[in-house]
């Protein structure tokens, strides 16, 4: 019932602040609003983003791990022919002709280019869409989960229970996380799941508070009271009381999260304490094109943009979430 | 007020010595320090060196008597010394700490300077060009991965343009504000403000449209007080507080967050340092570095909370 309401109520904000169709209808405002009520462009690349991740195998035109050293640093054939390029390599020796190869025109191979051993850059980001997808819906559910779970008990109990919540909520703020990341990284070795419980350290926090607050004003409130004169536990007040008017907050939060936890892992990748090098993470791309920007930039500028397109859409969708089922916790549109 | 401040002040203490005792814990987990001095297939130590190691560097307490010995040498002004090389800490930490103080504040200073104006004019002339294109770039700069566009900065006004150069942070015999210094700050600086000023322009931006609607400043604008002055003193001033409670929070978080900044450029910094100092296993200086980014972010949080009830006498403890 309290979320049909809140439900509509932001529906005629935002019709009221929106500008009436026929006045704007080709002016920048009805654009923006259009582009506000259906996030249409944003929903394609998270589409494209799940595809790309479940079907990577499929989609990737080449093998994202294995090297060929013929097309290292060869420039991307999204610009056209590379000829100029092709004509200064030396394909006459033998050794270098890949079985089934002949014949074929070197030029016509790698779209986004060639990496510095000779990896199609495609195929890599393509690959990396999965990790991106595994690795931040791990770690945002489970720190979902963390989150909500020490936010609740925080706000419910109160005393002591809540001073020790509320200062270890503290005292991790105060943690340098890259750096304790590192140290981790050097005592457990990099790994997929290692990363995992990394971001899922870092994605409890931002819960706590919030719930926390929602908790301590919900538990006061009378129907509370009533179950609880009614004989209900703690465990059916937290769960069937209290959780429900919990809900859009938590789906709130999540979303403007995930944007972070991908940054993050880049982040993280890059500076080379997130996954391991031949897996072709976003942030292990950048990294590895680093040395070679001069000379072969795509190897950075691609998977860079991916990262970019895939936490913007995040972004717009988190605050599109937001105008839709929390209008207390929106900005002024 | 006086209770608040003195149980938020022991709090912040308890923070940083959690904060450094679970690093000091982690970094002696993280192997033995020992092997720095001699790598494994190398001369080696005898035995007995080996000995004098552990006992000189306390490896053979425990863990705890360690962490409490090195609290204890702390409050006597003993930061230690570094492992191999054996220099003070302090002078070690001391010396990276001015470039990343130094990048942190001109990168807030460029932030807020980008960001509040920016936020400002988007809520004021709301609904115009200059709305949607603040709206967009609150957006876009908050989705940009911060190592990534340095980066791009580096390949296109470092490698393509040749305008703007990196890898150190000038000299330092040269006046601090000269272009001889100051266009060592120019990427670096940009590559971190680009995203904290998305941030303040949304805040501010959405502070100043709900001061904008108040009662006082449509009484204000009722008895005939002309635009700039109902803008600058009725409602910035009052719009004020998000993005300075915020502000504060920033300042800390672009100096801890250096790490990653600090490796794109080779800036050196504080970042470079804990970065080496973690693949060293160099205890003493990544132990101070991790107090130093504690103390700094616990004091801007207090500060935070002082200066919340100065600007606003509403707000008591």
């Amino acid at each position: 019932m309290a979320s049909e309401t809140t439900a509509r109520d932001s529906g005629t904000v935002q019709d009221a602040a929106a500008p009436t169709a026929q006045k704007f209808r080709f002016s920048l405002a009805y654009a923006w609003y259009i582009l506000r009520r259906w996030p249409l462009i944003p929903g394609l690349i998270m589409v494209a983003l799940v595809v790309g991740g479940v079907f990577a195998d499929q989609l990737a035109p080449y093998d994202e791990i294995e090297q060929d050293i013929r097309f290292r640093n060869a420039p991307p054939r999204i610009f056209g022919s590379n000829s100029e390029y092709w004509s200064t390599q030396d394909y006459s020796q033998a050794m270098f002709r890949a079985e089934g190869s002949e014949g074929k025109d070197p030029s016509n191979r790698f779209l986004l280019g060639g990496d510095h051993v000779g990896r199609d850059v495609l195929s890599r980001v393509i690959h990396g869409a999965r990790i991106s997808l595994v690795v931040t819906s791990v770690a945002l559910f489970s720190g979902l989960i963390l989150g909500v779970t020490i936010g609740v008990l925080s706000g419910y109990y109160g005393g002591i229970v809540d001073e020790f919540l509320m200062r270890m909520v503290d005292v991790w703020y105060a943690v340098p996380f890259l750096l304790l990341a590192m140290v981790a990284v050097i005592i457990f070795e990099a790994s997929l799941n290692l990363i995992i419980f990394l971001l899922i350290l870092l994605a409890w926090s931002g819960y706590v508070r919030n719930l926390r607050g929602e908790v301590l004003s919900l538990k006061q409130r009378d129907f509370v009271a009533s179950a609880r004169v009614a004989g209900a536990s703690t465990f059916r007040i937290i769960f069937k009381h209290l959780l429900p008017g919990l809900v859009n907050t938590i789906f709130v939060i999540a979303s403007l999260r995930v944007g972070q936890l991908i940054l993050a892992e880049a982040s993280l990748s890059f500076i080379g304490a997130g996954i391991p090098a031949p897996t072709p993470a976003w942030g292990v791309l950048i990294a590895e094109g680093r040395e070679y920007v001069e000379q072969a930039w795509w190897q950075t500028v691609f998977p860079g943009t991916a990262i970019f397109l895939v936490v913007l859409a995040f972004n717009f969708l988190g605050d599109w979430v937001r105008d839709r089922l929390d209008p207390r916790l929106r900005q002024l549109d | 007020m006086r209770k608040f401040l003195i149980r938020r002040f022991f709090a912040g203490i308890l923070s940083v010595l959690a904060a450094t005792a679970i690093v000091f814990a982690l970094s002696r987990a993280a192997g033995d320090p020992l092997l720095l001095y001699a790598k494994p297939g190398g001369y080696g130590v005898t035995p007995e060196q080996e000995e004098a190691l552990k006992k000189k560097l306390r490896l053979d307490r425990p863990l705890v008597v360690q962490y409490l010995l090195w609290v204890t040498d702390l409050l006597r002004g003993d930061f230690g010394r570094t492992l191999l090389a054996e220099q003070l800490v302090t002078r070690v930490v001391g010396e990276k700490m001015g470039a990343t103080v130094q990048l942190g504040v001109v990168s807030w200073v460029l932030a807020t300077i980008m960001g509040v104006p920016l936020g400002v004019l988007s809520a004021v002339l709301r609904g115009s060009v200059w709305d949607y294109m603040g709206r967009a770039y609150a957006l876009v700069g908050q989705s940009l991965p911060t190592f990534w566009l340095g980066l791009m900065m580096i390949l296109i006004f470092n490698k393509q343009l040749g305008w703007l150069p990196f890898g150190t942070r000038g000299t330092t015999d040269a006046f601090f504000f000269s272009w001889e210094n100051l266009r060592f700050f120019v990427m670096p600086a940009f590559a971190v403000a680009w995203g904290a000023a998305a941030v303040y322009l949304r805040l501010t931006r959405s502070a100043m449209l709900e001061v904008l609607d108040s009662e006082f400043v449509k009484l204000a604008r009722a008895k005939g007080v002309g635009g700039t002055k109902i803008i600058w003193k009725h409602a910035f001033r009052n719009a004020l507080i998000p993005p300075l409670t915020v502000s504060s929070l920033m300042m800390a978080g672009l100096i801890t967050g250096s790490v990653v900044i600090e490796a794109v450029f080779s800036w050196p910094g504080l970042g470079r340092l804990a970065i080496q100092a973690v693949w060293d296993n160099d205890f003493p200086i990544l132990t101070a570095t991790v107090l130093f980014f504690a103390v700094v972010f616990v004091t801007v949080n207090f500060i935070t909370d002082v200066l919340y009830a100065v600007i606003d006498p509403r707000i008591r403890y």
